[in-house]
């Protein structure tokens, strides 16, 4: 188990034209899940490969266990990684594909099956040592993938869009036993995508990524409800964040901060009105999404599947975000300001 | 319902080419004609030459009188020259075969490394390929002679021959007038002229492995050594086998390099089949019998088709 940690890493491709990866800090907690998530593109698996020693920075400090590796190659870092594509070795089955990180490691054969029997155990794969890997579905190979990384007993386990390749059915339940898995073993894991609900569900903590810069760093309750700036307010969410243009700032709240007037009247003081003109509904059962326009800007509501708003097109409603759900950004640079509900209040102009 | 109007005509002939019944057949005819004239019927007519008894002089087939079972290949096998020339084939093959096979690697890797000027490199190393045979074998030719041989100069200038040296006091080593040094300079050629080849093949091989893979086996903890005799000669074995049957069959059936360096000599100690069926049915004139040293070609191809056939299946299924 390590912490891992960068300091201003930075890399650039082309002599410095293209740059990835910028002046990236970052430190994990021992034994803590962390995501990076961003769009694709975004540096995320650059920054990924960097830690691996896949990737040399073109500046800055890459440590684990507090042991600067930059000069180190994978081999010495004591990582694991798991690939996309997962990388199974194609003519090996599925124990060399497990124990070659073991022979390479010069351990002996009694401890390599010993080793072998138990990732193969832990992750359910006991059956299908003899097989090859075009011979395993896509949740087997992922199985096979972890096992070869786990083998090792490593200090960092680095997870590079291990789900990606699985069918959506699929993908749910590899993301619940992965996440078990990493819980048991209680190894430092850093994990990429680009899918928030794995971000969400899966992270202690979650960097939201783009641009080659970290946008924001936070548990996924931090990230979803205290968005830095209006990248992440809109990245994370679906539908996103509604954001509407008030002087120089963007006002911020939920589709699901909307609700109707309750019973006792609106108490001005503490939340704010809006007037939405409807275009069109989506019914998904549980709920359903408005999709409207709201002082010129298109937004969404989430309401509850039988709430009484109107679903014709131009149909008019008034709905009320409370202030304590309104989140507030410079309108410039998209940045995160203190939430001031008396400023808001004065300038709804409701 | 109304009965939809048929298409007008313009739009039938239009479409008659989507027709796969008659596309299929019109590509594939100039191909069947091609080998139906120059490989099937020169082949059909070796079969019968060989169990005839035509020469250049008589070169027809009147009737049964003419056929003569299988006294050709009889004599031919009972003659010292052919059953050398069968070992020279034999030998020359398997010999050049194994050292292109390591330098093609060799070079394969080295060349997939990220290098100044290895456009350059790989440009140099496939130009054996694309000079004609019989215009490189020449150039050997020229390089190996007897009298002004440029290896013999610079062996002389480097004090390796000549007078109280190591090879001897002649002024020249007569590359292709000794029987051993005849024999491997046949061989050297063949390697030259194949390495190119197969280094290409291997090459493309090489990069078909996924980077993903190779990361893996970074990470794994695999050096350079166990990452290339356990990740990467194992992918590309199936692609090495394709290379090494190419090569047999250019090695196998090869004229050019054996009649335009030695002509067979010294004392037909260079000879190959293709060689020797050559001298003994064109300048022989004995058709029939050089049909028969040709045949003996036969069984070797076809078991080399099979195994291409095979590969090519396998690597379908897989």
């Amino acid at each position: 188990m390590a912490i891992v940690e960068t300091r201003k890493i930075t890399k650039e491709f082309d002599g410095g034209a293209v740059k990835v990866v910028k002046d990236i800090d970052i430190k994990t907690v021992d034994g803590e899940f962390l995501v990076l998530l961003g769009p694709s593109g975004c540096g995320k698996t650059t920054l990924l490969r960097m830690i691996g020693g896949l990737e040399h920075p073109t500046s800055g400090q890459i440590l684990i266990a507090d042991q600067v590796v930059n000069h180190l190659p994978p081999r010495a870092r004591q990582i694991a990684m798991v690939f996309q594509s997962y990388a199974l070795y194609p003519h090996m089955n599925v124990k060399g594909n497990i124990a070659f990180p073991l022979k390479a490691a010069n351990i002996d054969k009694e401890e390599q099956k010993r080793r072998v029997d138990w990732a193969a155990g832990i992750l359910g794969i006991d059956h299908l040592l003899d097989r090859k890997p075009r011979q395993l579905s896509g949740g087997q190979r992922q199985r096979v993938a972890l096992a070869r990384a786990l083998v090792r007993e490593p200090n960092v386990f680095l997870l590079d869009e291990p789900l990606s390749n699985l069918d959506a059915q699929r993908r749910a339940s590899a993301r619940d036993e992965l996440q078990r898995f990493q819980h048991e073993i209680g190894t430092t894991t850093i994990y990429v995508t680009h899918d928030q609900v794995e971000a969400m569900g899966m992270g202690h903590r979650i960097a939201v990524i783009e641009g080659g810069t970290v946008r924001q760093i936070g548990t996924p309750r931090d990230i979803y409800e205290d968005p830095a700036d209006t990248f992440v307010a809109t990245f994370l969410g679906s539908p996103p964040m509604n954001l509407i243009p008030r002087g120089d700032e963007l006002i911020g709240f939920r589709p699901e901060n909307f609700h109707l007037a309750p019973d006792g009247g609106v108490d001005s003081s503490t939340s704010l009105s809006f007037k939405l003109t409807s275009i069109r509904e989506e019914y998904l059962g549980s709920e359903k999404l408005v999709y409207g326009e709201l002082e010129g800007e298109r937004t969404v509501a989430r309401m509850a599947a039988n709430a009484d708003v109107p679903a014709a097109e131009g149909g008019e409603v008034t709905l009320f975000v409370d202030n304590a759900d309104l989140r507030v950004f410079d309108r410039e640079s998209g940045l995160r300001k203190e939430s001031a509900p008396a400023t808001i209040a004065t300038g709804s102009g409701s | 319902m109304s009965i939809p109007a048929p298409a007008p005509q313009h739009r039938r002939q239009r479409y008659f080419f989507d027709n796969e019944r008659v596309l299929g057949p019109l590509l594939l005819f100039p191909a069947v004609v091609y080998i139906i004239a120059l490989v099937g019927f020169p082949l059909i007519l070796a079969v019968l030459y060989a169990f005839s008894d035509v020469t250049v002089g008589d070169p027809r087939i009147r009737g049964t009188e003419n056929f003569v079972g299988f006294e050709n290949f009889r004599d031919v096998f009972n003659d010292g020259v052919f059953r050398k020339a069968l070992r020279n084939t034999i030998v020359f093959t398997l010999v050049s075969q194994v050292f292109v096979i390591v330098f093609a690697n060799v070079l394969a890797l080295v060349l997939s490394a990220d290098f100044h000027g290895k456009r350059l490199v790989r440009f140099l190393v496939l130009l054996p390929w694309t000079t004609p045979i019989a215009l490189g074998v020449l150039g050997w030719f020229w390089m190996l002679d007897s009298v002004y041989s440029p290896i013999d100069y610079i062996m002389r200038r480097m004090g390796l021959l000549g007078p109280d040296s190591m090879f001897g006091p002649g002024r020249n080593m007569y590359w292709l007038g000794k029987t051993d040094l005849a024999q491997a300079a046949v061989v050297v050629v063949h390697i030259w002229r194949t390495l190119p080849l197969a280094t290409v093949i291997l090459l493309a091989g090489l990069s078909s492995i996924p980077q993903d893979v190779k990361d893996a086996a970074n990470v794994d903890g695999a050096g350079f050594w166990r990452q290339l005799f356990y990740i990467r000669l194992p992918l590309l074995l199936p692609i090495m086998a394709v290379a090494t049957l190419f090569s047999l069959v250019f090695t196998f059936t090869d004229l050019t390099v054996s009649l335009v360096l030695t002509r067979g000599g010294p004392v037909n100690d260079t000879q190959v089949l293709s060689t020797w069926a050559y001298f003994k049915g064109i300048q022989g004139g004995n058709l029939a019998q050089g049909a028969a040293i040709a045949l003996f070609l036969l069984p070797v191809l076809i078991a080399i088709a099979i195994g291409m056939l095979r590969l090519a299946r396998r690597s379908e299924n897989d």
